[in-house]
């Protein structure tokens, strides 16, 4: 027993090798790294200096900050509503009506697209001149909308775009939690002459409740880095109408070279979506019981 | 009774998911149908559901298989792009970054779940405290870093924080081990196998689906990956296929885009993905069930 402990261990270290080196080398190390630079004033081309919490004081000052993180917070409410409204819809009409893997495999195709190819697309579908939108909105005697280039249009646009290509996706997260509600619940409560949408009030509902939770987590938690789309459509334009909390971070460190103060809005950030993960961790913890 | 339900309101239903299906599926049509168009019809020629005049030009030219004089006539700017080569580079990216991944988290996963060695939960612990790191936190260093080691345009600067591992994976493939049974394990060591070879010959084996799970998983988001490979890898000759999509954007004319061009491009990037659907749709479809918690 002795010895085979020990064998254990000197192969534990080979197994473990190459996760740790990057763990330490690409989690770790920038993790601390960050933090320092959080506090000092860097610019790539001089060595960092301490400033101490200068650059967190100038944030709170900083209107650019607090505006681009009042976008995403909009932003986000946007995505996420229509988001969860829409696949809690679309899962409910699956888990009511087929199994179809084909239809499931088609849902999945948007979020399967690159981000910056689902912005390119719609950036396309929603042009102003030519856009096929505007194109339908004029045959109906509306428009023509400058969706993503009118400053009170483009963030809804945005957010609209984000919910094309994950709604498949959180819908078939929703609908896998929906198969694991035990079909005999809807047959007795058939034969007792329940209606459908009484049934979905009644048992669909509360029993995903564990899953709507995770998955609504989640969806927040990858909503708030929203990125990709702006950088290929609006470029946080126009007037910072769509300067979410990412795109500041990204323009502060690689547009001006504030990566001091870049950091310190990084941190900002990975404050918020790090109370986010707990809340996660919690729900997965809570889910696991729930329906295990 | 089924027939009974097949009313108004199963047929309200179908319809309600069929108008669903159509508004998720027909953008990618209508990029087709502008890929195809020649770009001096963009203006006449944009309501039917075929363009009057189909031609391949679009895909020819932003695959690098024009002149520049023949993609300039089709509507290109001029510039050099190569969407085979964005092409291969990114499939390349994948597979490295896939691969290695996921063999480097199922030998960390393995020895989690089931070998003996001091400090083993701790270190777990540590692992998995990594998932509540939100990406932006590390990039600006990481990015330092790798520029600092000279690794700027590079491909091994590009896959090098991802190659090696992500905690979920490793979270992911311990609980899966976990769940093996030992009897087996047992009866290898019985017949005098080591760690190593009890991984290799029945471990591994025997978590074929969580294995192909990850790596699909992996595949999938490492082809979406933009923003980190915009910053390391923006040279033309590493130049994945999204950030290659991304300059495309930025150097056509924002009065009068290259649509044809761009929406040719974009189809060249969805096809991969489209050809993954066709042939692993339903693993990909399963992988959820598992996923769904990540």
């Amino acid at each position: 027993m002795k010895t085979k402990r020990r064998d254990d261990r000197r192969a534990a270290w080979w197994f473990l090798l190459p996760v740790l080196v990057g763990f330490a080398v690409f989690y770790g190390y920038p993790a601390i790294r960050g933090a320092w630079y959080s506090v000092t004033d860097y610019t790539m081309l001089n060595q960092p200096s301490f400033v101490g919490a200068d650059n967190y004081t100038e944030l709170a000052r900083d209107g650019e900050f607090w505006h681009s993180l009042l976008v995403t917070v909009w932003y986000v409410v946007l995505n996420i509503g229509s988001q969860t409204l829409l696949a809690l819809g679309v899962a409910s009409l699956m888990h009511r009506l087929t199994r179809s893997t084909v239809l499931r495999a088609a849902l999945l195709l948007p979020w399967l697209v690159p981000n910056v190819t689902v912005g390119l697309l719609w950036m396309w579908l929603l042009d102003t001149n030519l856009g096929f939108v505007n194109h339908l909105l004029t045959s109906l005697g509306v428009g023509p909308v400058g969706f993503l280039t009118d400053a009170t249009w483009a963030m809804p646009s945005v957010a609209a775009i984000n919910t094309w290509a994950y709604t498949g996706y959180t819908a078939l997260l929703l609908y896998a939690g929906m198969l694991q509600i035990p079909q005999y619940l809807y047959e007795s409560a058939a034969i007792d002459g329940a209606n459908e949408w009484r049934m979905f009030r009644r048992i669909t509902l509360p029993l995903l409740r564990p899953v709507l939770a995770l998955v609504l987590v989640v969806s927040l938690i990858g909503s708030f880095q929203i990125f990709d789309t702006i950088a290929v459509t609006t470029f946080g334009g126009p007037v910072s109408a769509t300067r979410v909390i990412y795109y500041f971070i990204y323009e502060q460190a690689f547009r001006y070279f504030h990566m001091g103060y870049a950091a310190a809005a990084a941190i900002c950030l990975a404050l918020i979506l790090g109370v986010l993960t707990a809340i996660q961790m919690r729900l997965l913890r809570a889910s696991r019981s729930d329906l295990a | 009774m089924r027939t009974r339900n097949l009313s108004a309101g199963r047929v309200f239903a179908w319809i309600a998911m069929i108008t669903f299906l159509v508004v998720t599926i027909f953008p990618f049509w209508w990029m087709v149908r502008t890929a195809l168009t020649p770009a001096g019809d963009l203006f006449t020629d944009n309501a039917g559901l075929l363009p009057h005049d189909p031609t391949f030009i679009n895909f020819l030219r932003v695959l690098g298989l024009t002149t520049e004089a023949e993609a300039r006539a089709a509507g290109g700017s001029g510039a050099k792009i190569d969407f085979a080569r964005y092409l291969l580079n990114s499939i390349i990216y994948c597979g490295l970054i896939a691969g290695f991944q996921t063999l480097f988290c199922a030998m960390a996963g393995y020895a989690f779940a089931r070998l003996r060695f001091p400090g083993r939960d701790a270190v777990f612990a540590i692992l998995i405290a990594a998932l509540m790191v939100p990406p932006i936190f590390t990039l600006l260093p990481n990015f330092i870093l790798v520029k600092d080691l000279g690794l700027i345009n590079t491909m091994a600067g590009m896959v090098a924080p991802t190659i090696l591992m992500t905690p979920f994976a490793v979270f992911f493939l311990r609980q899966f081990f976990l769940s093996l049974p030992r009897d087996v394990e047992e009866a290898a060591i019985l017949d005098g196998n080591g760690p190593w070879g009890i991984f290799w010959r029945i471990a591994l084996p025997m978590s074929r689906g969580p294995l192909i799970t990850i790596g699909l998983t992996t595949i999938v988001w490492a082809w979406k990956d933009f923003l980190w490979p915009l910053l390391v890898g923006r040279g033309e000759d590493n130049r994945l296929v999204t950030v290659a999509l991304g300059v495309f954007r930025q150097q056509s004319p924002n009065t009068a885009p290259d649509w044809t061009g761009l929406m040719a491009a974009s189809t060249l990037s969805v096809l991969p993905v489209l050809i993954l659907l066709v042939f692993m749709g339903k693993r990909l479809v399963q992988s959820l069930n598992f996923t769904g918690s990540k």
